[in-house]
């Protein structure tokens, strides 16, 4: 990576008299003389200067580019890091991934501030997973741009091997301090314990401290940073990001300590892994010209035709004949020789040739049902749905996009609201802007920055809600207590930058995102209008018994006297059941509002639960085989109380049996 | 009085059989109420005043869109009647509050505003054909008199023209039965649009020198003025003179002197005054006295809509009205009362209303 170092302003100008003679400006003539122009440099002088940037130090000046902008986002993106590649580290290595995340302050000068005060945090993430092999440590940590990640087209978290080194040099830079990293890859293999910094001059990792140690856990891995950063509750902060990661990630546990020294568990809900992805290998359709040259210059294949069939997917030989005719070249060329002119005949051939669409089983979705899970678990709400679209493919590289939605304010909230008693002229009991909250993953990550920048964003606003009963103002997000769920999976998720916190718009993912919110807004939609019958018709019957009342005492008092008030009444309730259809108002009201018809859904009523409710693993479920009893650093028993504290939900509707789900599942 | 109490009572608690009678029966109860819109009013050319029309609707209890509003109803028929009992007047206002209550013991009130029970009222009163005042709900007390006039008011005897410049503040309730009028020497009524315009007159003791009674609504006249300035008329054989400002609601306030209001239209026949005389500002005015140009205000699109609205109301089709407010609309103008104090503070009272009285020039 070559780049042009800017040219020092105050460089010192000969006097005008004076035979230019590069290097030889005398010490002392600063400025130039008013009223002079200052003389260039020469090539030599420019020459001397050019030098080689390491990506380390570009990324030391350009640290926003990677999510290191401010103190606070800089502590949510050292935590996502550490936990996106334990995530991807367990799976690949098919562990259920368990991880526990403590964020500390640090004390400055002996003192320790508060949490909301603080500067200076050490952020501790461990897994149960895999380990790593000793003699990578170093590089995985302290080194940009290494990983394993990269070179491949495999649906993961990480995609460039950028994180979490660029986690550990922030911190190197803020605070001085190298990196920890304990790693086991077994229990009968010693822990290592690592301390590592980068030479940001060559991007190599320097390490400060290696030893072996006795570590409590079997296996897994530790690492920790301590950074500058800002704590902060609420929009975009690790308590969000972690929530999130829950909701797309049900079949993992997760563990924060918070820095006030709170401990959440947010607990795992399925007990089995998601198909692991496979592994592909480029579309023609995806690829530019300068990666088709690389290719055809790195390939291991001697004829242009085998090239074409061994280094693509779905480029058979019929296909990769059909490719070389069109490009005029022999199909026996070699990839080599190929180049300037007939590389590019070569390009375009591809693209004007009909290949098939990549294949798609390289992606694992998260599943309607884990997605309702993790909605259902972490999110109150009346209605849940889920929405899995089948595969499509942009520029080459298939993607999968899920929907999900969450509507209402669950039952109990709901009728807290409602007892207020008497209202005071002006007080109305609904004054409900409060407007959808959009969750953007890409492959399981919450995306939390950047959101009107982001596809998934714009796909949600150019949906008209208002076809499902739900209120939209123009150009603005929809408007209700309604949580919407929106996953990218794919091989390549085009990203808008580094940081990785905007999916970049394509007409193809715009499109899909479109097509799932719109099935689950129909759904939804099916779901307000049956509720809104049945309440409609139990208001209509509440009404009349209510003012039944109040005209038969009007007419009590108007008339004075003996008047039977009761016996107007019940003549009047009468005429009101008869005119509100009695029976039919309760089969609206009771279980017959289920999710029929609507599948991958979940409805919540104040009587119980309906639909593809997922069987939540009993508190103290055995653990998978193989992960760690107890979370390293965390008391056992401080875990318990957390754990009885999730989501309190009425015992009887985990127990919901399977059966009352829809036929067609 | 006593007996037409028992009339209005009577009334209201016939809304009460009503009930029982459609209960006893398995019926929908339901109260037919005159439809209150310019749709059902009509102008009779004869009486010139406008009357209601026969269209009535139906306020059924039965039905999701009419249930609280009948229900209100009869709450508001509760309070009047409970009104009618103890023989007190009381404010619409004082209805509202007196009928608001938490239903049962759900989180819904009977009334969330004051604009829900008005409006009830108004029904009652066309529904059952009787009078605001016979329910005993009074208006503010708007209005304002001054003159040779003598009335007898709850027992006490008024002088109106022994009150300094301030004047009898006119009771919203001037029934026969509340205030007598005891006598009237004046030779005419005029009836002032603006309070700061007859506050010029009765400064100025202009109903000394013409021998006239003064009084004033404050913009639209309340009841009980409109209803005095009538009664004066009717029982005093005496003219009345309306005096508003050179704008379409100006002109509207004379109609609804004249002719009635269409929203209270069933009142016409005992509120209007189809003898009363527009006697200015005419939109001719202003060159008559040579008022300039630029004590004029622009007239703006809802004047301009108001008085196109005029022009189509039967009881301006006389052809001097046509051209009073086409005049208008082709100035484009509109001047206040007040502007006619840019000749002089009293032109009002010593050029302009002499002048006028003397031509007796007016429209009617």
């Amino acid at each position: 990576m070559k780049k042009k170092t800017p040219l020092p302003a105050t460089k010192a100008a000969k006097p005008a008299a004076g035979r230019p003679t590069p290097l030889q400006t005398p010490a002392g003539a600063g400025v130039p003389p008013p009223g002079k122009r200052e003389r260039g440099l020469t090539a030599v002088e420019m020459g001397a200067r050019q030098r080689e940037i390491s990506v380390s130090e570009f990324f030391t000046k350009n640290r926003h580019l990677l999510g290191f902008d401010s103190p606070r986002k800089a502590l949510l993106t050292c935590v996502k890091e550490a936990v996106d590649n334990a995530f991807d580290a367990c799976e690949e290595a098919g562990i259920l991934p368990e991880v526990v995340v403590k964020v500390e302050v640090v004390p400055v000068d002996g003192v320790t501030p508060s949490a909301a005060q603080a500067t200076r945090f050490k952020v501790t993430v461990v897994d149960y997973g895999p380990g790593i092999v000793r003699e990578h440590i170093p590089r995985i940590f302290a080194k940009l741009l290494y990983g394993s990640k990269f070179h491949r087209l495999r649906m993961s978290r990480g995609q460039q091997g950028i994180g979490i080194s660029a986690a550990g040099m922030y911190g190197q830079l803020t605070t001085g301090k190298p990196v920890q990293i304990i790693s086991r890859t077994g229990e009968k293999n010693p822990a290592h314990y690592f301390e590592v910094q980068i030479n940001t001059k060559t991007n190599e990792p320097r390490i400060i401290e290696k030893k072996q140690i006795e570590w409590e856990n079997h296996r897994g891995t530790q690492v920790t940073i301590e950074l500058e950063g800002r704590y902060q509750k609420g929009r975009a902060s690790i308590d969000e990001y972690l929530e999130q990661a829950a909701i797309a990630n049900p079949h993992t546990q997760i563990t924060y300590v918070t820095p006030e020294g709170e401990t959440k568990v947010y607990q795992r809900t399925i007990n089995e892994l998601p198909p692991p992805p496979r592994e592909i290998k480029p579309h023609p359709y995806g690829i530019e010209l300068g990666l088709l040259l690389k290719m055809l210059h790195d390939t291991k294949s001697h004829w242009l035709s085998g090239f074409l069939c061994a280094d693509f997917s779905r480029v058979s030989p019929k296909v990769a004949e059909e490719i070389c005719t069109a490009a005029g070249l022999n199909p026996h060329a070699k990839p080599r020789n190929i180049m300037g002119p007939d590389a590019e005949k070569l390009y375009k051939a591809i693209q004007s040739t009909k290949i098939m669409a990549p294949p798609t089983n390289c992606i694992s979705p998260i599943g309607e049902k884990a997605i309702l899970t993790g909605l259902y678990k972490q999110i109150k709400a009346d209605f849940y749905t889920a929405v899995t679209r089948p595969p499509a493919v942009y520029r080459g590289n298939p993607f999968i996009i899920e929907a999900g939605l969450a509507f209402g304010k669950g039952p109990q909230e709901a009728s807290a609201v409602q007892r207020i008693g008497p209202v005071a002229e002006g007080e109305h009991k609904e004054d409900d802007t409060e407007l959808a909250r959009v969750l953007r993953f890409a492959n399981r990550v919450p995306l939390l920055y950047q959101q009107s920048a982001c596809a998934t964003f714009q796909a949600v606003l150019e949906t008209s809600w208002r076809n499902y009963g739900v209120s939209q103002s123009r150009g603005a997000l929809p408007a209700g207590p309604m949580v919407i769920f929106v996953h990218m999976a794919s091989v390549w998720v085009p990203f808008t930058s580094e940081s990785k916190e905007a999916i970049a718009d394509y007409d193809e993912i715009r499109k899909e995102i479109k097509l799932a919110m719109q099935e689950a807004g129909r759904r939804l939609g099916v779901f307000l209008k049956r509720k809104e019958r049945a309440k409609h018709e139990f208001h209509r019957r509440n009404i009349f018994e209510l003012y039944i009342e109040e005209v038969a005492e009007a007419c009590k008092r108007l008339k004075g006297g003996r008047f039977a008030v009761e016996r107007l009444k019940t003549q009047l309730m009468k005429i009101a059941m008869k005119r509100t259809g009695g029976e039919k108002v309760d089969e609206l009201l009771g279980k017959k509002a289920g999710p029929e018809g609507l599948p991958d859904s979940i409805i919540v009523t104040a009587e119980g639960v309906e639909g593809a409710v997922p069987e939540l693993p009993p508190e103290g479920a055995p653990e998978p085989a193989g992960a760690a009893p107890a979370p390293a650093g965390v008391p056992a028993e401080v875990l318990e109380p957390a754990k009885a504290g999730m989501r309190a939900k009425p015992g009887k509707t985990k127990a919901k049996p399977a059966k009352k789900r829809r036929k067609g599942r | 009085m006593a007996r037409s109490s028992t009339s209005v009572e009577k009334k209201l608690i016939g809304l009460a059989d009503l009930v029982v009678r459609a209960a006893d029966r398995g019926r929908d109860p339901s109260i037919e109420i005159p439809v209150r819109s310019l749709s059902n009013v009509k102008f009779n050319e004869k009486r010139r005043i406008i009357e209601m029309g026969p269209n009535t609707q139906e306020r059924t209890f039965f039905n999701v869109g009419m249930a609280k509003k009948f229900m209100q109803t009869m709450l508001v028929a509760d309070a009047l009647s409970e009104l009618q009992r103890a023989g007190l007047t009381t404010s619409l206002r004082e209805i509202y509050y007196r009928a608001k209550h938490t239903i049962g013991d759900s989180h819904e009130n009977t009334f969330d505003n004051q604009n829900e029970s008005d409006p009830l009222i108004e029904d009652l009163e066309v529904a059952l054909a009787a009078l605001r005042e016979e329910f005993h709900v009074r208006a503010e007390n708007a209005g304002t008199a001054i003159g040779p006039l003598t009335v007898v008011d709850d027992g006490d005897t008024v002088d109106c023209s022994k009150l300094g410049k301030g004047g009898y503040s006119v009771p919203s309730i001037v029934e026969p039965e509340y205030l007598r009028i005891k006598r009237c020497s004046a030779d005419f009524v005029l009836l002032v649009e603006k309070g700061t315009q007859w506050n010029r007159l009765a400064e100025d003791k202009f109903w000394k020198k013409y021998n006239c009674v003064l009084l004033t609504g404050n913009g639209q006249p309340p009841r009980g003025v409109r209803r005095l300035a009538r009664r004066l008329h009717d029982e005093k054989k005496i003219p009345v003179y309306v005096l508003v400002d050179n704008d379409p609601w100006g002109y509207y306030i004379y109609s609804v002197i004249k002719q009635g209001s269409i929203n209270l239209a069933f009142e016409s026949q005992r509120m209007a005054i189809p003898d009363a005389k527009f006697i200015g500002l005419s939109s001719l005015d202003p060159e008559r006295y040579g008022l300039p140009r630029n004590v004029g205000i622009k007239l703006n699109d809802k004047d301009i809509d108001r008085a196109k609205e005029l022009l189509n109301y039967p009881w301006f089709q006389k052809k001097e009205w046509q051209k009073e407010i086409r005049h208008m609309l082709s100035l484009g103008l509109k001047f206040e009362l007040d502007a006619l104090a840019n000749k002089d503070f009293q032109f009002l009272t010593k050029k302009y209303l002499p002048k006028k009285l003397q031509d007796k020039d007016w429209l009617d």
